[in-house]
Order: C-alpha cells, then structure tokens, then sequence
C-alpha cells in the first residue's frame, strides 16, 4: 500500500470509459487501480492535490522527431522523453528518419535502450517502410515488429511508387502494423516552401498545392482497397484530404488519421505577418482559414482521429537562414495541450474530445496500452492546469531546441504532473496563473 | 528614414504619402543629374554597400551611381568568388560586412525575405534590391516615378503588367505602388504564369492581351525568363509572343494613343517586345533608367540620413 498514489479532487476526463467528473485515481504497482468519487486513503498513503485540475490519462503522440541517432545536437531520445512529459505526454513514437534511419533492429534497440535510460516517457520506435526511407525496396518489417516497432513510416518522404507502396500494404498485414504515410506529391512541391496562395504570392515564396498531399491521400486510400492492411494518415492538412478521409471511412476503409497542433490554429497568412519566420516553415505547410476550418470540424466529429504534434526540433543552423533554405519542422510537445485548449475555450472542440483525441484515439490507432484510465492499464498519467498562462520562451522548453511558431506567445493551459507506470516524472517547477 | 520605416523591403509596408516623400525628392535629384557636375556632398562620409548574391548589371550599377554622385563610398560586394562559395550564411556575410561599419547595405537575394532576414539583424539600414519573387521596390518606385513624370499623375489611371507575373518581384512592388498612387493594376500573362490569389492582391487578371491592353494608359512589359521554360509554364518564346508579346501592330491597334510602355530591363528582344516597340515613341524604357538613379538617391538619402536642405540646395 505504501507505493500507492491518490490523485484526489481533480475533474478526471477519461475518454476510454466516459468517465469527466470529480474523482480520485489510485495508482498501485505501476497500474491504474482504482477511479472513483468516493475512496477510503490509508493514513500515511502518498496523495496530489489535483483541486482545480484536470486528471487525464497520459497524453499519446504518434508523431515524435527525437534526432537521435544522428543529429543529437537538436535533440535526443532523453530531452525528447524530457519535453513529452513536460507537456503532459507519457506515450510517444518515435519517427524514424534518425541518420541512420530506423530500418533495423540496431537503430531500433538503441531508441528503446536510450529510451529506458531516460526513464521518462514511453518511447515506440517507428520503424521505415522502405530500406533507407529510400522508397525503392521493403524494409524487414518481421525484424522490426520484433525489436519493438509499432508502425511504419518513410516520413519527411512520401513512398512515391505506387507500387512499393501497395506491397508495402500487404506485407505490413502479415505483422499486424500499420503504415503512417506522409502523404505529398514531390512533383507537385516542386520548389514550393509554403501553401500556395495569396499570402504565398504576396510574400514571392514558391507554393505548394493543397492537391500535392490531396492526389498521393487518394491514391493511398485507393491502395488500402486493393492491398488491406492499416493505413494511417500522418499530419492531414487539407480540406481535400478531410473530404477523402470521410468517404474512405464511410466505407469502412481501415484508415486512421492525424492532425497536428499548428494546421488546427495557424494559417499561411501567419507565415506572411511573421514576417518570413521560420518558425512557420513545416510539411505539410500550414494551409488557408478554409483548411483549417474543416481540420477542426474533422477532428471534432471524429473523421481526424488523433492530434500528433509532429515535434521536429530543428537548430539555429537550420532555422536561422533564408525561408526557402530553411528546414521543415517545428517543436511541439510542450505547446500541444495549450494551443489545442484555444480551441475548446472557442467553443469548437469538446473538452472530452480534445483529451480522446490525445489519449484513447491515438492509442487505438496504433494499437498501443496507454490512453485509459482503465482498472489494470499502465499508471500513465497527466494532470493539467486548465487556466494556467507561461510564456513560451526557449528557456521554459526542456527540448534541446526551441523551433517554435508561438515562441514569444503566452499560453493558457500547462501540464503540471506527469506520471509514468506510477513514477512522478514531471512536475512543474513554479506556477504561473 | 522614409516615413516610418527604417529600411526599404517592401512596397507593400509603404503607404501613399511614404511613396510621394520618395518621388518628390527624387524630383530634386533627377535635377542634380542634369547638372554639368553631377555631385553633392549630402552623403559624404558614408558607406553603401551593396551586397549582391544574384547577378545584376543595370539595378547595382545604378545604386552605385546614386551612392556616388551623393558622395557616399560605394563598395561591391558580389557572390561570386566570395566566401558564400565557401559555405558562409546569409547573416554571416551580413554580420561580417556590418563589422565594417556601412550605413545602407543593398541587398539583392535569390530568397524572397532575405534582406527582411538581414535587417532584423543589423543595425545598419538595408535597402532590397530585389528578393525572389517577393519585391523589388525600388524598380516600383522608379516605374511610378515614370508613369507620374510623363502622364502627371497615377491616380485614375489604368496600368497593365504583362508577363510571367507569378516569378516577377517586379510585378508584385509595381502593383502596390500603383494602388496606393490609385491606379488600377491589370495583371496580364498566360494561366500558368499567374500566381495564385493574384486577384486577392488586388489586381484584375487577364489572359488575353487584347482586353489588358483597352483603356490602358501604361503598360509594363516584364522580362520573360528563358531559363524558366524548362519548368513548363509555357511552350516556348515562339507561342508566347505570338499571344502576349507586344509588337507595332498590336500597340496600334489596341493601346491608346497616348499610353506608354515600361520594361524593367534586360529586354529579350522580340519575345515580350519587338524592337518596333522598344525603340518606338511609346517608349520610356531609356527614361527608367535614367529615373532609377534619382529614386535610388532619394532611397539612400533618406535612410543615410542626410540633411534635406543640403541635398536640395
């Protein structure tokens, strides 16, 4: 009894079982073993005041760069780790476009042995469905299952044969994992660094077309038909892509979806009234008020599965030169909970949505144990101050970089315990409300 | 400083009465040009330097003229053969050459933003020179210069731009010029070298040069960029000038009598504009030119910081 904890007082959303209302948790050897308005604590027994709070399962990003191996100088598995828990994420999986990429069980086992070293947030590797991210031969999807793989990706790429994409499908059945896709037409990018547009036009920065990612979400919808298998769409971000979503789901095509943080808020004319940042360079790019419109709706009725942040910390090396030189990506994990309470506060999402849509769904999608506050589930665990505002400065973000487009911007809404298998990883230093 | 700004990026940050300071005082400095000892000392002491990464005759020539005949130092500084070969970034050569103490870097970039990028980084004023496809504002502010010079003024009447507008930096500092002197802007060129939401910005598009041309009083012939026809926006020279480059023929029957014809240089003869034209009566191309040194030592004086009476005197 003595390892127990009880998170009493807080409002408890748990998606997974329709639980959002006061309750305490009681977590006991490393599990979830209770939730329930009324339970008896032991004198002696450890408890969080979650008064105030919001008691929520760990948060599940199925979309993390954590650059190692590779290019550690912008992050690694430990601050990666360290910065999901900070921003209330206990789950995380790990994309695998390291250098080398994630298409062995080598890379594989170091992500994990990095990961269990950091002892912080739940790490799954990603592992590629190409040799190389390459796009030309499949990886050994067997091997990596086994090293501990979750799903598949060639992401930063789209697979741009039809036909290594359609075995890839098939092959992927055999194991049971699912293909996340970036989904965008090269040919169509062309040299575009940003959605095109008015804001894109004005601005003198080449464009790249909704329809890019639009064409190779249909043709991939259209695969998943003749090839079976899972498909999941990372980083949706267009009216379009919803539009196919939607039918493909109508018809029971086993296809799951992501959007992330930005395309749910910001829009190309943000690229253009920063002033040309970086910051607000990503892929797919942010889009126009008409695509992020229909992003929201899409999440809020549940066509978007999951929000992923897609947190892709870049340097000053790559960020702090011309637009069109710069890298794609922006950091997100600490920034996901309050950016995406905006749009609650606006009265466009559910608050039992929002935290569905970062817990149970993700979770579901891959497959994976986390996301419920079920009796026996891991004690995985996230507590957030609602109406807590922290200015987001580099020096609050426990990532190694600081890749931004809200840097700068005070935020309402912070994570202020994280608990993994019922270990206190994350607690916020100081509170600012 | 030029009204509010600091530096000279972009036409679209300009208002009408920031456009006019700058007009005006190229009005007293066209007049120095004229003088048979074409020097003043308003900018003595000075240093412009213009930090070119993308080749320019006409546009560095002409900003090294200005800096001159201001009596500021001029030093060019150029891509080629220069540390960027070497692998140094843009804020780097920029931070380098600010060591040096200048007072107004020009800057010309193949990245629409660039100089945006080195001016939230130096102290020093910086002055595009053309970014990308982004702006290129001083040609915007010479061109207007020339329509006001020759038909008086700008407000009410109608400018046609016509040519690959979607790769024209030209285009896009011509079109907020001209809106805020309130002229209307027709943006003419075939589908694929129209941006997108070009109406958004507020020009009328067109496809057919015919239509662009009616009632116009002006007409701005932009360079058509042989390198670009590899990425297929058009089939080639031969079908282009057929549909939208301006020969005598069509310049007779379709401009108005009176209506001018502007080109930003270099011309690619017989493709945007036959030699008929380009020599013809219409013609003010020679005039910009000449006019692009005034407003260019309208833009250095104002940001450099020298006295008005002197430079006027």
């Amino acid at each position: 009894m003595s390892d127990a904890i009880f998170i009493e007082g807080g409002r408890v959303i748990d998606p997974a079982n329709g639980v959002d209302g006061i309750r305490t948790v009681v977590l006991r050897d490393g599990v979830v073993a209770e939730v329930a308005e009324r339970v008896e604590r032991p004198a002696g027994a450890r408890s969080l005041d979650a008064r105030g709070r919001w008691v929520t399962p760990g948060l599940v990003d199925l979309h993390v760069h954590l650059r190692e191996p590779g290019q550690e100088y912008k992050e690694t598995v430990a601050t990666g780790a360290r910065a999901a828990v900070a921003g209330g994420f206990t789950t995380i999986v790990a994309m695998p476009n390291t250098r080398p990429v994630n298409d062995t069980l080598a890379v594989t086992e170091l992500v994990l042995a990095r990961a269990a070293r950091a002892g912080l947030a739940r790490v799954y590797p990603c592992g590629c469905i190409s040799k190389g991210s390459a796009g030309e031969e499949l990886a050994e999807y067997g091997e990596l299952k086994a090293g501990g793989c979750v799903a598949l990706s060639d992401d930063g790429r789209p697979v741009a044969s039809s036909a290594l994409m359609r075995r890839a499908l098939e092959y992927a059945r055999a194991f049971g994992l699912p293909l996340t896709v970036h989904e965008e037409d090269l040919l169509l990018v062309g040299k575009g660094v940003m959605h095109e547009g008015a804001a894109a036009t004005r601005l003198g920065l080449k464009g790249i077309p909704g329809q890019a990612e639009e064409v190779m979400v249909r043709r991939d919808l259209a695969l998943l038909e003749l090839a079976g298998g899972r498909l999941h769409l990372a980083h949706v971000s267009t009216a379009g892509s919803v539009r196919a979503l939607r039918e493909a789901k109508r018809r029971g095509l086993a296809v799951t979806a992501e959007v992330t943080p930005h395309h749910l808020t910001l829009t190309d004319e943000d690229v253009a009234s920063s002033g040309y940042s970086t910051d607000f360079k990503m892929s797919p790019p942010l889009r126009d008020a008409a695509d992020v419109a229909a992003c929201v709706e899409a999440l809020a009725d549940g066509t978007i599965d999951a929000i992923a942040t897609d947190h892709a910390p870049h340097s000053p090396v790559e960020k702090d030169v011309e637009f069109d030189a710069a890298a794609n990506g922006v950091v997100g994990l600490e920034t996901a909970f309050p950016v995406c309470l905006a749009l609650v506060r606006a009265g466009k999402l559910g608050e039992g949505r929002l935290v569905e849509a970062l817990t149970a769904a993700p979770a579901r999608a891959f497959s994976l144990p986390a996301g419920t506050l079920s009796r026996g589930a891991p004690a995985d665990v996230a507590l957030f101050d609602p109406g807590a505002t922290w200015t987001c400065t580099p020096e609050r973000l426990h990532s190694k970089s600081a890749n931004s487009p809200w840097r700068g911007r005070t935020l309402t809404g912070r994570c202020t315990h994280a608990i993994v298998g019922g270990r206190l990883v994350h607690q916020d230093g100081e509170e600012h409300r | 400083m030029i009204g509010r700004h600091r530096h000279c990026l972009a036409l679209e940050d300009f208002s009408r009465a920031e456009i006019l300071e700058v007009l005006d005082l190229a009005t007293s400095m066209k007049e120095v040009l004229r003088r048979p000892i074409k020097k003043v000392p308003s900018l003595r002491g000075k240093t412009v330097v213009n930090l070119f990464f993308e080749a320019s005759t006409r546009t560095r020539s002409s900003f090294e003229i200005a800096a001159k005949v201001l009596s500021a130092d001029a030093l060019n500084w150029t891509a080629s053969g220069s540390s960027v070969t070497k692998g140094e970034t843009l804020l780097d050569t920029a931070r380098n050459l600010e060591a040096m103490r200048p007072d107004v870097l020009v800057i010309r970039h193949a990245a629409g933003g660039a100089p945006r990028l080195v001016a939230d980084h130096v102290a020093c004023a910086v002055v595009s020179a053309g970014d990308g496809a982004h702006e290129h504002p001083t040609q915007g502010l010479l061109d207007a210069f020339t329509i006001r010079e020759r038909l008086g003024t700008l407000e009410g009447k109608t400018v046609a731009v016509v040519g690959d507008v979607s790769h024209s930096r030209v285009a896009r500092s011509d079109l907020h010029a001209f809106r805020r002197l309130g002229a209307k802007v027709r943006f003419c060129g075939p589908p694929t070298m129209m941006p997108a939401g070009a109406d958004r910005l507020g020009a009328e598009v067109h496809h057919d040069l015919r239509t662009a041309l009616e009632g116009a009083d002006a007409v701005v012939m932009l360079r058509i960029q042989h390198e670009r026809i590899g990425d297929p926006l058009i089939p080639g020279t031969r079908e282009y000038s057929r549909h939208w480059g301006l020969d005598a023929r069509k310049a007779r029957a379709w401009l108005a009598p009176g209506a001018i014809v502007l080109h930003p240089g270099p011309i690619n003869r017989g493709v945007e504009l036959s030699p008929d034209v380009a020599d013809g009566e219409r013609s003010v191309i020679l005039d910009q030119v000449q006019n692009g040194v005034a407003v260019r030592m309208a833009i250095l004086y104002l940001l450099a910081g020298g006295e008005p009476a002197e430079a006027r005197a």
